[in-house]
């Protein structure tokens, strides 16, 4: 073990570069590194994973105290009575990811293979949402799309709203307390996720191989599909997990411009912890939510060819 | 271009003049759209921002501060007159600063151990430090409130700052990393052959090399702690409330126009910050 922590990292172990490494000669080092740093991710990120599942198999209340019963009902009981919020996580969130990449990738592109000297005011443009608080940027939302505002007027002009209404999208004569402001919402708040690693991979394309597959007679849409579209692939995968992940979870959009029909599981977990005090069926909740992102994020990740995410 | 537009109408009708320009309208409209999008992409994502702005001058006629009235400059001459609003600013900054020096420290020690060393264990680290920004803030949120609730750890400021360390964490350590994997080795070992020791390279070549990437994580770290409101939400007792807490009260009790005068505040130093720091690059890359 301590000849295998000795090895230099970074270049490969034997090149001229590992030998000039600093700290090569003390084994120790990295784990004295790593140490603080991982026991503070192990101590409030791991272990209450581990009473967040136990909190979940306990009987009990918050007065009286809990008792480990090995209740395992309390998980069939929440997912059978809060399985339509609980889809409808999933269903919003997939939606707001979908939406982020049609319009994420185009800005993305632009600015890594277009933009020119503008580049750098436009990555600062993508960003600078980020100044502001995201709740204040949220309620903002709700100014935007009220009924006197102009998004409203237009809806109304267009005759828009009644078609919305009819698909389900939105309900009555408003836009605000409805699926598509929720979406809306999700889409916007998690949209520079996407846009930044897009960036990021679509940055580092080199635009010979684009001139390239010109000279090979490919149409600009084919030398997309076939060169730029691949080699984007790891931005893709990127900006969706970080799209969707956070979306899934989120409950800040279906409160302030949703509905209680729009009530997404992030609401019911906040609620039975902090107002119902039913802890063990919002830990059971939460355990699941938990357990589903991380199971659709590894067969996604592992399906899409890219592992080196980490 | 002007070959293929004439081929087609020749014959078809006499008025070549209007088709052409047509059609060479959709032409630019075509070889724009990616331009097109962005633009609307960026409109989409900055209006907020323009609305938070805008409404900083209002004065609205209810408790709600949702529809324009008349232009006014009360809320900025009297930023702290909403009741509670600058003593919930205060804790975030505070809780941000200390949080962002915790965790950009230990978030830096493990990103040198990372890029730098192979030793045992090194993918279950790597797979620790991902797992963080990969799991929904209302699950770490509420793992961390059963352990502090079973352990009778009382909620509030420590609380509050143990949670966001360890949400900021990996965020610095990807970051980090980042720039060091980026580095060029050559100037070490142009280091190491001038007869400069270990410490002496670390501090005078890698360190300096290294900041900018430092400096991005401890960015990233503030703008992460001074902004959250879900995992916050869980671990705060009545006695602190945080900004976003201060604001999420707002949305139900009545918005004070006063937390549009912050948010427009920090979002014009946090532009100005950004924009000194590229024209201080910009004229440090011109001076070598």
């Amino acid at each position: 073990m301590s000849s295998a922590a000795g090895l230099g990292g970074g270049p490969p172990a034997g090149s001229p570069a590992a030998a000039a490494r600093p700290g090569r000669r003390f084994a120790g080092v990295p784990y004295f590194l790593l140490l603080p740093g991982l026991l503070w991710l192990g101590v409030f990120f791991v272990v209450p994973m581990l009473f967040l599942l136990s909190q979940s198999l306990q009987t009990g209340t918050l007065e009286t105290g809990y008792r480990l019963t090995f209740h395992f009902a309390t998980y069939t009981d929440a997912l059978s009575q809060f399985s339509r919020q609980f889809l409808r996580s999933f269903e919003y969130a997939f939606l707001a990811t979908l939406l982020a990449l049609l319009i994420g990738y185009p800005l993305a592109y632009a600015i890594a293979l277009k933009a020119g000297r503008w580049k750098p005011v436009l990555l600062v443009m993508v960003v600078a949402p980020f100044f502001t608080s995201f709740l204040l940027r949220t309620l903002a939302w709700q100014t935007i799309l009220n009924s006197d505002g102009l998004v409203m007027r237009f809806f109304r002009g267009t005759h828009l709203i009644s078609l919305t209404s009819a698909l389900g999208w939105t309900n009555g004569n408003q836009l605000l307390s409805s699926p598509l402001a929720v979406v809306t919402g999700l889409t916007y708040n998690f949209l520079p996720f996407m846009v930044l690693p897009l960036f990021a991979s679509l940055d580092r394309l080199d635009p010979r191989l684009l001139e390239a597959a010109g000279d090979l007679y490919a149409t600009p849409l084919t030398a997309f599909r076939r060169v730029t579209l691949p080699m984007s692939m790891p931005g893709v995968v990127a900006g969706t997990l970080l799209t969707f992940i956070p979306a899934a979870g989120d409950f800040i959009n279906s409160q302030l411009l949703g509905n209680p029909k729009t009530a997404m599981i992030g609401q019911v977990i906040e609620g039975y912890f902090l107002r119902i005090n039913d802890y063990p069926t919002a830990a059971a909740l939460s355990f699941a939510l938990m357990v589903t992102i991380l199971v659709l994020v590894s067969v996604y990740v592992r399906r899409s060819g890219t592992e080196e995410l980490v | 271009m002007t070959t293929t537009v004439g081929q087609r109408p020749a014959g078809a009708k006499p008025a070549t003049i209007p088709a052409r320009r047509r059609r060479s309208a959709w032409t630019v409209l075509r070889e724009n759209v990616v331009w097109v999008v962005a633009a609307l992409a960026l409109v989409y994502l900055l209006l907020p921002n323009l609305v938070v702005v805008l409404f900083s001058f209002n004065k609205p006629n209810g408790r709600f501060n949702y529809t324009w009235q008349r232009f006014s400059l009360d809320a900025w001459l009297h930023p702290c007159a909403a009741p509670g609003m600058c003593e919930s600013l205060s804790l975030s900054l505070k809780i941000g600063v200390v949080a962002t020096v915790v965790a950009t420290l230990l978030g830096t020690m493990i990103a040198f151990a990372l890029a730098r060393y192979r030793f045992h264990g090194r993918a279950g680290s790597n797979l620790l430090i991902f797992l963080p920004m990969a799991t929904p803030e209302v699950v770490m949120g509420s793992s961390l409130l059963t352990l502090f609730v079973s352990m009778g750890i009382p909620l509030g400021r420590v609380t509050i700052l143990i949670a966001h360390i360890m949400f900021c964490l990996s965020y610095v350590v990807v970051t980090v990393k980042a720039r060091i994997a980026g580095l060029d080795p050559r100037l070490e070992q142009a280091a190491a052959d001038l007869y400069a020791n270990e410490w002496q390279t670390f501090r005078r070549i890698t360190l300096p090399l290294v900041a900018p990437g430092i400096a991005a994580g401890a960015l990233l770290a503030f703008s992460l702690s001074f902004d959250d409101y879900i995992v916050t939400n869980f671990n705060a007792s009545n006695a602190s409330i945080t900004f976003p807490m201060y604001v999420w009260g707002a949305a139900a009790r009545g918005t004070p126009v006063q937390i549009n005068v912050i948010g427009t505040a920090m979002f014009v130093l946090a532009v100005l910050a950004v924009a000194l720091g590229q024209l201080a690059g910009r004229r440090r890359s011109r001076a070598h």
